[in-house]
């Protein structure tokens, strides 16, 4: 008993070791979305500027087949990292991909997209305040959302998506969500 | 040389307070824009973890700002707009967080971490003080032979 209270601050220690181990692993950037399970947020975004008409982002647009929501700006230096990794799933016809140009001048983002490659399907526009980012609980940008083809948004990720991203975490996402039926 | 530290420092004092939120957002109306502030102060920036939304220069604290203050322009009520964005943002956004069993560590823990230590406190204190009694508290009482020779110590002093 005696022995116990000793070896006891000893035991504390490397309980503290764990837990601070354990959080040096973790990003604090990384918040879990409580949007996960939830249908996508209601909006009826305007296209961007030079493209057609009918190519902005709405709720409905986002039923039938699973697809990303990938939040994005001009002014956003990850981004230009993310992008050539969209283009390529778009070249390979991965999975759909839309936009949201968020927190930026519609036409500073149609130009970004001319300049960098359009991986998109559709893209809407969300200036500041950015409303319909943040009904998507957006924090920064990039970030990326896989909605099944019911709209309901399934998983997030945050930063940019890089081949090994696409690989180990989304491509298993997608595929298990192309294999689900589609509800009535 | 020491005017220009003095008006560092004072100008280093009178920054501290100010608040982020520039004047071109701020509501006409001061009392909804006390409340503005006063839910904007409990509601947490998420790109800077340990500010409010009233305290951070973020672009994304700016927006919620915006939109807090559009909400109470609307008529929400505190617990409308506090609603709204904990069912995007989750209970995060919240610098206080809300009391619930998922939370009850966060709010009981040190509490029953204090309890706990008092605890061991009064065992460890109980466990010595009994001890205490066994152990002679005061010096044992001369002997004879210890007082004479105290005495002849003692005369020998005078």
């Amino acid at each position: 008993m005696r022995r116990l209270l000793f070896v006891l601050p000893l035991i504390g220690f490397l309980a503290l070791v764990a837990v601070f181990k354990w959080g040096l692993g973790h990003d604090p950037r990384e918040i879990p979305s409580v949007l996960i399970d939830r249908p996508v947020p209601e909006m009826a975004l305007a296209p961007l500027p030079g493209r057609p008409a009918d190519s902005g982002l709405a709720t409905a647009d986002l039923k039938g087949r699973v697809s990303l929501v990938n939040i994005f700006g001009s002014w956003c230096i990850a981004c230009v990292q993310e992008h050539p990794t969209l283009v390529q799933l778009k070249k390979a016809g991965a999975v759909p991909i839309h936009g949201i140009d968020w927190r930026d001048d519609p036409a500073e983002g149609a130009k970004w997209i001319a300049r960098n490659g359009d991986p998109y399907e559709r893209v809407g526009a969300d200036p500041a305040p950015g409303r319909t980012a943040v009904d998507f609980g957006v924090t920064g940008a990039p970030e990326t959302f896989v909605v099944d083809k019911n709209g309901v948004i399934r998983y997030k990720h945050i930063g940019p998506i890089t081949p090994e991203v696409w690989k180990t975490t989304l491509l298993p996402i997608v595929q298990k969500l192309n294999a689900e039926e589609m509800k009535k | 040389m020491r005017r220009l530290a003095f008006a560092l420092a004072a100008a280093l004092a009178l920054s501290a307070p100010v608040l982020a939120a520039d004047p071109s957002e701020m509501l006409k109306d001061p009392a909804l824009e006390a409340r503005a502030e006063k839910l904007g102060h409990g509601l947490r920036c998420m790109v800077c973890q340990s500010e409010s939304i009233e305290e951070s220069n973020a672009d994304l604290a700016k927006d919620l700002r915006i939109i807090v203050r559009e909400q109470i322009v609307a008529g929400k009520s505190d617990e409308q707009i506090t609603t709204y964005l904990v069912d995007r943002y989750g209970d995060y956004v919240l610098l206080k967080p809300p009391f619930k069993v998922t939370t009850a560590v966060l709010w009981v823990g040190p509490f029953a971490l204090l309890v706990l230590g008092l605890l061991a406190a009064w065992g460890f204190y109980r466990r010595r003080g009994v001890a205490g009694t066994q152990a002679p508290l005061a010096p044992a009482p001369l002997s004879d032979a210890e007082k004479r020779r105290l005495d002849a110590l003692l005369k020998e002093d005078k």
